[in-house]
């Protein structure tokens, strides 16, 4: 009998959830079988058998969150509960005099492996190969040990990197458009940042009862001071700020004057809700590797331009070499901006565990009554979609306040 | 060609050596009288005479170094180590003078010899009569190191060990002794340093030598049989020099592979061969190499226990399975693979 145990699938990980379980009691397993999938915090992992057997038992059902190394299945393989000293078969512990326990010489996982680390884990043939023939991995699921992106899989994927669609290919769809012999669908796989996506936001917008509170900022003294910093940052060589660093750090100070915004609900079963000391501010990123949420921790502590630089740094890795784990973990807050894509207002989906996401559209020139008179200012519109299990009408529309506040008296940004 | 064994091609071939050059002569434990342990000098006292076939003293470190002497006089001594456990009492002979004489004299004095010795576990000799410590010496610079696995190799790399001007540590196996080959009739010396592919295959490159280059091909062979895989076998022959390009050359092809050795994991040749790989043929990996080796334990003598401790074909075959799976390649038992 062989112990399956929760693994390891990050250096920070110390507990995960069965997506999915792909096999029932019972199965036969064979080495290489697709298990169940595993999600850490912010990925999903498929889980392969190392050995082969029967499914006994499944001990942890889908949907439960377990610690690292709890025991979540058992495997069949014909030996008995006293398993045969470890295999000589290449492991990275040396074989122990006696008997070692299967679960140690079994090793689950060939490897923590780290999707986010590196963006994608591919085999070096495949890098190779992506190399030479320009190939974007993003978009290819991997199928190998610890979702290793494969030879195998380019050859699956192969169609998906052709731009022209195959004539009249037979698709699966039963009731869908309309397909004709020229023009029809096809599959693209989802990614594994896709699926993640599709699974969290999916979640939460079934189960959070989300609520929207929409303002808008006169924000012409903003723009200004934007444009002078960023004169006198320019003369010490210093990286320039964006409306959104000055967002950041407006975010921050209003979560610290309304610190029940910056709270997650736990779940229906907690008699109390978690209220965060620290503010760590999401920032979401339509990177070349998918929608990615890179975190500024202790935002509240921290410049504008300490925010800018920090912002910019992690946006660029986001599509370059990807972030990982961790620098995409702990967030108490989220900003998702698409005013640079002209969009006037928009509500976006909660990101859980947090109580609150703000979506800010672009700042443009309006015309505005100041006293009695019109004037053109630059005006921004900014929406809170708010979890209403723990954050009500009134204090969403206080922290707006706030921002408004902070936003059209920008100088209490800078100091 | 004629069928033999290994040991009868390993006899004949010193036979024939000593026919062909009067300097070659014989050195060991039994070797005379009683005709060697393992039966690989029978008849040769009786035909060449104490001059050239010499029993020693139990005295490894003496008549290893005695032969150390002779073979810098002109002599082509080949000296028998009743097994490659015993070489421990001569490794000071071996290390710090035959590896070492040539290059610390400015190339004086030449150290021509063999030293013949079997590795091999699983005869139940316990621990310390059952070791693969060929790793020492394939350490070592100054020495050669070769490790036929066939009847046919071991004809050609003991011709090549013996007319070789440097010293020559000559690897058998006690499993392979009464294992039969074809070979070769003619007196052609094989170039010490090269590995032979044994099976030529595209789905993955399994490595080996010694007994595990003989494993290597019968479980290749069978695994064509009944998963239509198609595993290329490489066969060192040479742990030093360490032929790296046909090593590479198999796995740029295939693209994985497996290592297999009789002696331990950590450290072992195994971990040479792999780090080449990684070194030679890192952008055509597609799985991680891994290596089948013996249990990290000495050798039990309970044979359960020796039998546990040993690479199984098993073992092997589970390996090549995993490494497979890790690629993707799907195993058909039915029909012929893609």
């Amino acid at each position: 009998m062989i112990d399956i145990t929760m693994p390891r699938l990050s250096d920070t990980m110390e507990e995960g959830t069965i997506a999915t379980w792909h096999k029932k009691v019972g199965d036969t397993i064979k080495v290489g079988d697709l298990l169940c999938e595993i999600e850490s915090d912010k990925a999903t992992m498929e889980y392969e058998a190392y050995e082969a057997g029967t499914l006994a038992e499944i001990v942890v059902p889908a949907g439960e969150l377990v610690a690292i190394g709890t025991l979540i299945a058992r495997v069949d393989n014909g030996k008995g509960d006293a398993p045969k000293a470890a295999a000589p078969v290449a492991t990275p512990e040396p074989v122990a005099a006696t008997p070692a326990p299967a679960p140690a010489a079994v090793a689950p996982v060939a490897a923590p492996v780290e999707h986010d680390a590196v963006g994608v884990v591919a085999s070096p043939l495949v890098r190779r190969l992506a190399r030479e023939q320009s190939l974007d991995l993003s978009s290819v699921r991997g199928t190998g040990p610890g979702g290793r992106i494969i030879r195998a899989d380019l050859d699956k994927a192969a169609p998906a990197h052709v731009t022209e669609t195959p004539r009249g290919a037979a698709l699966p769809m039963t009731s869908g458009p309309l397909v004709d012999e020229k023009r029809g669908s096809s599959e693209i796989p989802f990614t594994p940042v896709r699926r993640v996506i599709a699974r969290r936001l999916g979640d939460s917008a079934r189960s959070i009862p989300h609520f929207y509170v929409t303002a808008s900022a006169d924000a012409e003294a903003l723009v200004t001071l934007r444009a002078e910093l960023n004169e006198q940052l320019a003369a010490l060589g210093r990286p320039k700020v964006s409306i959104n660093d000055l967002l950041i750090r407006a975010c921050a100070l209003a979560l610290r004057e309304h610190p029940l915004v910056n709270a997650s609900y736990v779940s229906d079963s907690s008699p109390t809700m978690l209220v965060h000391d620290r503010v760590n501010i999401g920032v979401a990123v339509a990177s070349n590797n998918g929608l990615v949420v890179p975190v500024l921790v202790d935002a509240d502590h921290k410049t504008v331009s300490e925010l800018g630089a920090e912002a910019k740094e992690l946006i660029t890795q986001a599509s370059t070499k990807g972030l990982s784990i961790d620098q995409m973990s702990g967030g108490t807050f989220t900003i998702s901006n698409l005013g640079m894509f002209g969009v006037e207002e928009f509500t976006a989906i909660i990101n859980p565990p947090e109580g609150a996401i703000l979506a800010v559209g672009g700042t443009k020139k309006e015309a505005v009554v100041v006293g009695d008179e019109i004037a053109i200012h630059h005006v921004m519109r900014y929406t809170l979609s708010a979890d209403h299990r723990i954050i009500d009408g009134a204090l969403a529309a206080q922290f707006l306040q706030t921002l408004t506040r902070l936003i059209e008296n920008p100088l209490s940004l800078i100091i | 060609m004629t069928l033999m064994s290994y040991r009868q091609a390993l006899h004949d071939t010193l036979r024939s050596e000593m026919l062909r050059d009067e300097n070659v002569m014989l050195m060991g434990e039994e070797i005379g009288v009683f005709e060697g342990s393992y039966k690989i000098t029978a008849g040769l006292l009786a035909e060449f005479g104490e001059k050239r076939v010499r029993d020693t003293p139990i005295a490894e470190e003496g008549f290893t170094g005695a032969a150390i002497g002779a073979a810098m006089l002109g002599l082509r001594p080949v000296v028998e180590l009743m097994t490659i456990n015993f070489s421990l009492i001569a490794i000071d002979q071996i290390v710090n003078h035959a590896a070492k004489i040539y290059g610390m004299f400015g190339g004086q004095a030449k150290v021509p010899m063999v030293i013949r010795t079997p590795g091999g576990g699983g005869q139940q000799l316990g621990a310390t009569h059952s070791q693969n410590i060929e790793l020492y010496y394939a350490f070592v610079p100054g020495l050669k190191v070769v490790a036929p696995s066939t009847p046919a190799d071991a004809k050609a790399l003991m011709l090549a060990a013996i007319r070789d001007d440097d010293p020559v540590l000559f690897l058998e196996n006690l499993a392979l002794y009464n294992t039969k080959g074809e070979v070769p009739d003619h007196d052609e010396p094989a170039v010490i340093g090269k590995a032979k592919v044994t099976r030529e295959g595209s789905h993955l490159t399994l490595i080996g030598y010694s007994r595990m280059a003989y494993v290597a091909k019968k479980i290749a062979d069978q695994l064509a049989d009944t998963d239509h895989l198609d595993i290329e076998v490489v066969d060192l022959c040479s742990l030093r020099p360490l032929d790296r390009e046909t090593i590479i050359n198999s796995v740029k092809k295939t693209s994985c592979a497996v290592v297999v050795e009789d002696d331990w994991l950590t450290y072992g040749i195994g971990a040479e061969v792999a780090a080449t790989i990684s070194d030679g043929a890192f952008d055509y990996l597609d799985a991680p190499v891994r290596r089948v080796a013996m249990a990290e334990v000495p050798m039990p003598y309970a044979k359960s226990l020796e039998t546990a401790a040993l690479p199984s074909e098993d073992d092997i075959i589970q390996a090549i399975y995993q490494t497979l799976d890790a690629i993707g390649h799907r195993r058909s038992k039915t029909g012929p693979h893609d």
